[in-house]
């Protein structure tokens, strides 16, 4: 009997390894290939924010994005960040204005989430393993909630747990998000680790850099020019 | 037009602001005595510095006859305004402080934070400077950059444009891109 459980084993486990293999190199496969023509009129969008000036660059895109398309939009920001999901509201609010839509139309539009954060500037990286597991717990939580068509973020590390949630729900076929990723204009010659977490992983289905010197490091990012 | 430039007697204001964090090294050398005088022979007479969650005081100094009065607080909830009346900022080398100074065309000195452990914000400020949109200093060069520098030098800021992110991003999703 153990002979032959052993042998269906060595059978199934070999599939079982190819067939993630594959879905896996499907997934790479078609992140960063672009949609032809948009079948739905509105993408569920979810856009990550960061402190100080993260913030101020999200926001500056945000400002211009078209309302009409990249809704509803939820913000996520680090639950130790009081400053960033209150701007991105008074900017919410402000858009509103413009607009014909009423202040009740706002709350449906325009949604606000905290995020715990994998890591604390200056917190040790031993203490970080379990509240790196937490913010993990919290990011597929979230992606389960709020099942984003777009995601949009620019380095804060709170990102990195919420576009690896993205990326297993691609794997596992619960829904498919596309992933766009500008990276800090504080970002003159490097990378942040975030940024060349994405880059390297293949994450990220567009790649943005705001200086001409790092698209010719990283020649998979598109050149956006300053946005502050 | 300019608001420093409305006040009794021509006032020139110098902001001083280290955003969140925790400078000393800024907040001490701006104190210092080199400094000051360095800012009052330049026709600065105010100095007014945001110091965050720093520890070291700045000595307050007041009245009329002073050549350089000095004053400071920790932290404001916008420094907008502070930053609109300024006649010459000197500022940490975060990017949103940088760019809200930029774009108003004031004088800017920023001044880099060498005890960050991880120190990619000099990153900005080398390049911004190199492109002659503002000074760069360290705490320790700061007079000699006050003393050295000519505002006029500066090559004005042409903020951002964030068009270009959106175009590619409703493209590669299948929308117009207009």
């Amino acid at each position: 009997m153990e002979k032959d459980s052993d042998k269906i084993w060595c059978f199934v486990l070999p599939v079982l390894v190819a067939i993630f293999v594959i879905r896996v190199l499907y997934v790479l496969y078609w992140t960063g290939k672009p949609i032809g023509s948009s079948k739905t009129h509105s993408l569920r969008t979810l856009i990550v924010l960061g402190s100080g000036g993260h913030t101020a660059e999200m926001l500056s895109i945000m400002n211009v994005l078209q309302n009409d398309i990249y809704t509803p939009r939820f913000y996520v920001a680090a639950a130790t960040d009081n400053m960033s999901l209150k701007k991105a509201r008074v900017l919410e609010e402000s858009l509103m204005q413009q607009g014909e839509n009423s202040g009740r139309k706002m709350i449906e539009a325009a949604q606000f989430v905290q995020i715990y954060r994998s890591r604390e500037v200056g917190q040790s990286y031993i203490t970080s393993v379990g509240t790196t597991l937490i913010a993990m717990a919290h990011a597929l939580w979230l992606t389960l909630k709020i099942r984003p068509q777009v995601i949009i973020c620019n380095g804060p590390g709170t990102c990195i747990p919420l576009c690896a949630s993205a990326f297993l729900f691609k794997l596992l076929g619960l829904g498919w998000s596309h992933i766009f990723y500008v990276e800090s204009i504080a970002r003159v010659r490097k990378l942040s680790l975030s940024g060349l977490l994405l880059y390297k992983l293949l994450l990220a289905d567009q790649f943005y850099v705001q200086w001409p010197q790092l698209q010719k490091k990283f020649p998979r990012a598109h050149y956006v020019g300053c946005l502050m | 037009m300019d608001g420093a430039e409305n006040g009794e007697h021509s006032r020139k204001m110098v902001f001083v602001t280290v955003g969140t964090t925790c400078f000393d090294a800024l907040v001490k050398a701006v104190d210092s005595q080199q400094v000051r005088e360095q800012l009052s022979r330049k026709g600065y007479t105010d100095l007014l510095i945001q110091m965050g969650r720093g520890s070291y005081m700045p000595s307050k100094v007041s009245g009329e006859d002073e050549p350089l009065t000095v004053d400071y607080f920790t932290f404001s909830p916008s420094i907008a305004d502070y930053l609109k009346s300024a006649s010459l900022i000197i500022s940490h080398a975060g990017s949103g402080s940088i760019f809200e100074t930029l774009c108003l065309g004031k004088p800017l000195i920023v001044v880099v934070n060498e005890e960050l452990m991880d120190n990619h914000q000099s990153e900005l400020a080398e390049e911004l400077a190199e492109r002659k949109h503002l000074f760069y200093a360290r705490p320790q060069t700061l007079h000699q950059t006050i003393q050295d520098m000519s505002p006029e030098s500066l090559i004005p800021y042409s903020p951002g444009n964030p068009m270009p992110v959106v175009r590619l991003m409703n493209k590669f999703l299948g929308f117009p891109t207009d």
